[in-house]
């Protein structure tokens, strides 16, 4: 391959839109050709520093007030859905805060109510837990067949492992945790710059319906499939994360998936 | 996200808006940031969104599956133009500015080891300062992170155009944000 058309391919190299061939033949000549090599690392310094999360200009409060219908509060708030007093949304709004903060000494506070508001609570818990220091992994792999057989003898269950780098959310890892006291597997799963948790562990009762939370800025999904229990944390936008419970329901045969 | 095109094609408007919501307002933020980075300011984002919004309910029963996202993205890079086409616009120089800056690349300079330190700041000040063409597309591919299909698609572009634009605007933005230092610099000697 010449530098010029290298010079073309390079940014469909960069946003991974080349074909099996001319990748391969692209990868080739930049370990060959040092300016080439050079200009494609300017490029993807510059691809990173754009996905930094600050530069996406999120709808305001105010305008996706307008287009959403305001939640049926009962399944939370079992109390008559009055308006409550901004001194009430203030202090729910700090306690919130606080109860965020004390994370690790909350979530053993936390009885262990089988209802999913405390799953959410403490999948948020978890999910900030897992950000601070070094609690992210305890397995780094992006090959589902080293994170998997990671589990073994861990956990008295097998979690289902797979690699969705194809959809763009590649696995980066694993680790153990608790929810609800319960051991669960955590997988970890980034979307360029953003850390998704999906948290599993087997199903006790009946299947729930899948069902979407947002609190404090985080997007939960949960759902019931295969005699699991899934639930899925992340900053990315909502529609991403639905993506992502998507496409891992989606392929139902591990073997296909890699 | 999965459609169906045929559940209740004459629903009731309750119905209808039930639907607007769950297929149509979680894309809320991608229309948002599309039209903040088109419009460049909060106030004209919010009117773009607004519009293009009213639009795509307006349009809704005539989306007949395929990607929603795509779909909106469409209408309000659309919107945004029409309402700018209002006003005094700088769309033939846009235009212009295809011939005027060829694709060259001229390889890595010394300057481009600045990038390193690139701030947010500085990016958003060079990403304002590309023409819309080269702006959207860099916007959708880096922040929305679309598909080069996807964008053609938005666009109303063909693939290859799509991705000589990028290259361009990728070269720009490179050129914004490494020229900077080299003026202080030649600022500092005198």
């Amino acid at each position: 391959m010449m530098c010029d058309d290298a010079g073309l391919l390079l940014h469909a190299y960069l946003d991974d839109e080349l074909d099996a061939a001319d990748s391969a033949a692209m990868a080739r000549h930049l370990s060959e050709c040092s300016a080439c090599k050079a200009r494609y690392e300017t490029y993807a310094i510059m691809q990173k520093a754009l996905s930094e999360p600050t530069l996406y200009r999120r709808a305001p409060d105010a305008l996706r007030a307008q287009w959403t219908t305001p939640p049926a509060a009962s399944t939370v708030v079992p109390l008559p859905a009055r308006r409550r007093a901004p001194v009430a949304w203030a202090a729910a709004a700090g306690f919130a805060a606080a109860v965020l903060l004390s994370v690790p000494a909350w979530l053993h506070w936390m009885p262990t109510r089988g209802t999913g508001d405390a799953i959410v609570a403490q999948a948020i818990s978890g999910h900030v837990r897992s950000l601070q220091g070094e609690h992210l992994m305890d397995v780094v792999s992006t090959d589902q067949h080293t994170v998997k057989p990671w589990f073994e003898g861990k956990l008295d269950f097998s979690p289902r492992v797979k690699d969705l780098a194809g959809e763009g959310f590649p696995l980066v890892g694993g680790r153990l945790d608790a929810l609800e006291g319960h051991s669960v597997a955590a997988l970890v799963y980034k979307r360029r710059l953003h850390v998704i948790n999906l948290f599993q562990w087997p199903a006790e009762g009946g299947s729930v319906p899948q069902a979407t939370t947002q609190e404090h800025g985080y997007t939960v999904i949960r759902w019931t499939g295969d005699g699991m229990h899934y639930v899925v944390i992340s900053d990315v936008n909502e529609a991403d994360l639905k993506q992502f419970a998507l496409a891992f329901q989606n392929e139902a045969n591990p073997l296909m998936s890699r | 996200m999965p459609t169906e095109p045929n559940a209740s094609p004459r629903g009731t408007d309750a119905a209808r808006s039930v639907r607007f919501e769950a297929q149509v307002v979680p894309y809320l933020d991608a229309a948002h940031n599309l039209a903040h980075w088109l419009a460049r300011n909060p106030a004209d984002a919010q009117d773009v969104v607004q519009e293009a919004m009213l639009r795509a309910l307006r349009y809704f029963d005539s989306f007949h599956g395929g990607d929603v996202r795509v779909w909106l993205l469409a209408i309000v890079r659309n919107t945004f133009y029409t309402l700018r086409s209002r006003a005094p616009h700088d769309a033939l120089h846009d235009e212009l500015d295809d011939v005027k800056h060829p694709l060259v690349d001229d390889g890595p300079s010394p300057e481009t080891l600045t990038l390193l330190a690139v701030d947010v700041g500085a990016l958003q000040a060079a990403l304002e300062k590309l023409p819309p063409p080269l702006r959207e597309v860099l916007v959708l591919r880096e922040l929305e992170e679309c598909s080069y299909k996807e964008i053609a698609a938005i666009t109303e572009q063909k693939i290859g155009t799509v991705m000589s634009r990028l290259a361009r605007a990728r070269e720009r933005l490179r050129d914004e944000l490494t020229c900077r230092p080299k003026e202080v610099r030649r600022h500092d000697v005198r």
